[in-house]
């Protein structure tokens, strides 16, 4: 087979100059079979699978860099819910002791993050997955590499409003106690939550999972801007095959390092997650994205539209390049970790209000975006029901991962370092829905989960 | 005739242990000379060379191939960095596999 020299700079440039990444690898665990009445003994059968399963990780990802001369950002484990090995032991104590026992374990094999810790709550909370929501701010202000979830919806059992005004307070509390907010970076809430997603923080690894399986999420929004960029002229039709095309060859690397590190693993092959994500370097953008179509913004009218295109030929060419698609699948629009997405905020071209209108196209909801401390507990939860009322009604996942800043007023620009980047505190809304919100009960499902 | 812009990777290369290596950056004497000295000294056979301006940037690409060589690929990779670094160019090495799979449906 005869290979062009135009084919190999393309690829050798993806990674040299446009930042294109596996942007992460992550193991799922079932820990499952760990259960035991012992409390003590649970703790250390949990320790030593995930020690010990993750250990090889780290080093056979490292080999597969240097093979395949793409970097692979970050290395990961998810476990089987929390809340569900837990059921035989529902105290919160006994929940802060599995949060350490995870937090050591993720370390000592070298992880920066450990997702799992959350509960499946969309019809109703059991003891076990009231405790863990209870502990849920010490948790993530008090370990450094657990993330947590809670799948509180979804569109065959609608949304269990009791959850979400839970999380309010929760969410305050986990704010206060990790002093600039960083506790909730670490937290996401969902509705349609899949059990194979790949990316933190709301990774788990489902209960209709096997033992082990590796989910690759691959990345590459600076290689999609520059072929954008590259069509300034083109139609819309013609910029969607441009963009399905380097959707095909992007997924395709994803696909090729996840199956060979299944192998080496010797474990099998679970999705690739063909999400866009945007990191905090220049042009590694979606914002980015939107804007070389020829919008000024992102934020702008014309933004979701752009969005919806972008999203629309990404799944299409991520589809024929692999048959394991699957985890969110969608593209990440984090304020915090995109350039394009911080400027907008800061320059007044993106308030909340759109950034909630972009998640009805691309899925993955409102995501690392910041509000001020003094934010009522009722409207962090109506601003978490509104992202996952689109969800549950459009048969979609949607989550929300909302930083609420202790002190801060809109305007002020929160450093977190590292993927997390840095947030701005954005406007709320100053109109209450607390009467509202504080009714509780469940949202019913939309009448097309009556299927059968 | 052959295509000058073209690396053959051939159906009978079974066996061999194929990478691209891509050189990216200002031409200048002794790019092939010392990249060719680290491979042979690795044990490396260069199996095929092209190299062109594109973007303004001169790019050489080389197919190499490891199946007899005893050295470990981060070495090699070591070596690359340092020529990478003296001659300010960029480096990069990758398995042919890759653009089997990006490339070819």
């Amino acid at each position: 087979m005869a290979i062009d020299v135009d084919e190999v700079f393309e690829t050798a440039r993806m990674t040299l100059y446009q930042n294109f990444d596996i942007r992460t690898t992550t193991l799922g665990i079932n820990l499952k079979d760990c259960i035991h009445s012992d409390f003590k003994r649970f703790c250390a059968r949990v320790y030593k699978r995930v020690k010990t399963s993750a250990a090889n990780l780290v080093a056979e990802a490292g080999k597969l860099e240097a093979l395949y001369g793409v970097p692979i950002t970050s290395k990961r484990v998810s476990v089987t819910p929390v809340s569900l090995i837990m059921e035989t032991h529902p105290e919160p104590e006994k929940f802060m002791e599995m949060a350490r026992t995870l937090d050591r374990a993720a370390k000592d094999s070298g992880m920066d993050y450990i997702g799992g810790f959350g509960a499946l709550v969309q019809k109703g909370a059991t003891r076990a997955d009231s405790a863990l929501i209870e502990v849920l701010p010490e948790v993530l202000s008090g370990t450094e590499r657990i993330c947590g979830f809670l799948n509180v919806g979804s569109s065959v059992s609608g949304i269990n409003m009791d959850a979400v005004i839970a999380l309010g307070p929760i969410l305050k509390k986990t704010a206060e106690a990790s002093g600039n907010g960083i506790g909730c970076t670490k937290f996401s809430v969902y509705v349609n939550a899949p059990e194979d997603n790949p990316f933190m923080s709301g990774a788990f690894h489902g209960v209709g999972e096997p033992d082990f399986s590796v989910n690759i999420g691959i990345s590459g929004p600076g290689v999609v801007r520059d072929v954008v960029a590259a069509n300034r002229d083109c139609d819309l039709t013609a910029l969607s095959e441009v963009i399905k095309r380097i959707a095909f060859k992007i997924t395709r690397a994803g696909e090729l390092i996840g199956r060979e590190l299944a192998r080496r693993l010797k474990v099998p092959f679970g999705i690739v997650d063909i999400s866009l994500a945007s990191t905090t370097a220049v042009g590694d953008s979606v914002a980015g994205v939107i804007e070389a179509m020829g919008i000024e913004r992102v934020g702008a009218h014309g933004s979701t539209l752009a969005l919806a295109l972008l999203m629309s030929a990404v799944k299409k060419g991520g589809a024929m390049a692999s048959g394991n698609v699957g985890g969110l699948s969608g593209t990440f629009i984090p304020v915090s970790e995109d350039e394009g997405m911080i400027r907008a905020v800061q320059e007044g071209a993106l308030g909340l209000e759109k950034l909630e209108a972009l998640t009805s196209v691309c899925s993955v909801g409102m995501d690392m975006f910041a509000v001020p401390g003094d934010t009522p507990s009722e409207t962090v939860s109506a601003i978490i029901a509104d992202e996952l009322a689109i969800g549950v009604i459009n048969d979609k996942t949607t989550g929300v991962r909302i930083i609420i800043v202790p002190n801060a007023v809109p305007g002020d620009i929160i450093d977190y370092g590292g993927l997390l980047g840095r947030v701005p505190v954005m406007e709320v809304n100053r109109f209450s829905a607390s009467h509202f919100i504080k009714r509780g009960g469940r949202l019913p499902s939309p009448s097309t989960s009556l299927r059968n | 005739m052959t295509d000058p812009n073209t690396i053959s990777v051939k159906a009978d290369d079974s066996g061999k242990e194929l990478s691209f290596i891509t050189v990216i950056g200002r031409d200048q004497k002794g790019i092939v000379a010392r990249i060719s000295t680290l491979l042979y000294k690795h044990n490396i056979n260069i199996e095929d060379i092209a190299q062109k301006v594109m973007h303004g940037h001169f790019v050489m690409i080389m197919l190499v191939d490891f199946q007899d060589s005893p050295s470990d690929l981060e070495e090699v990779n070591a070596g690359l960095d340092k020529i990478a670094g003296e001659m300010k160019l960029k480096i990069q090495i990758q398995h042919e596999e890759l653009f089997k799979m990006m490339h070819r449906i």
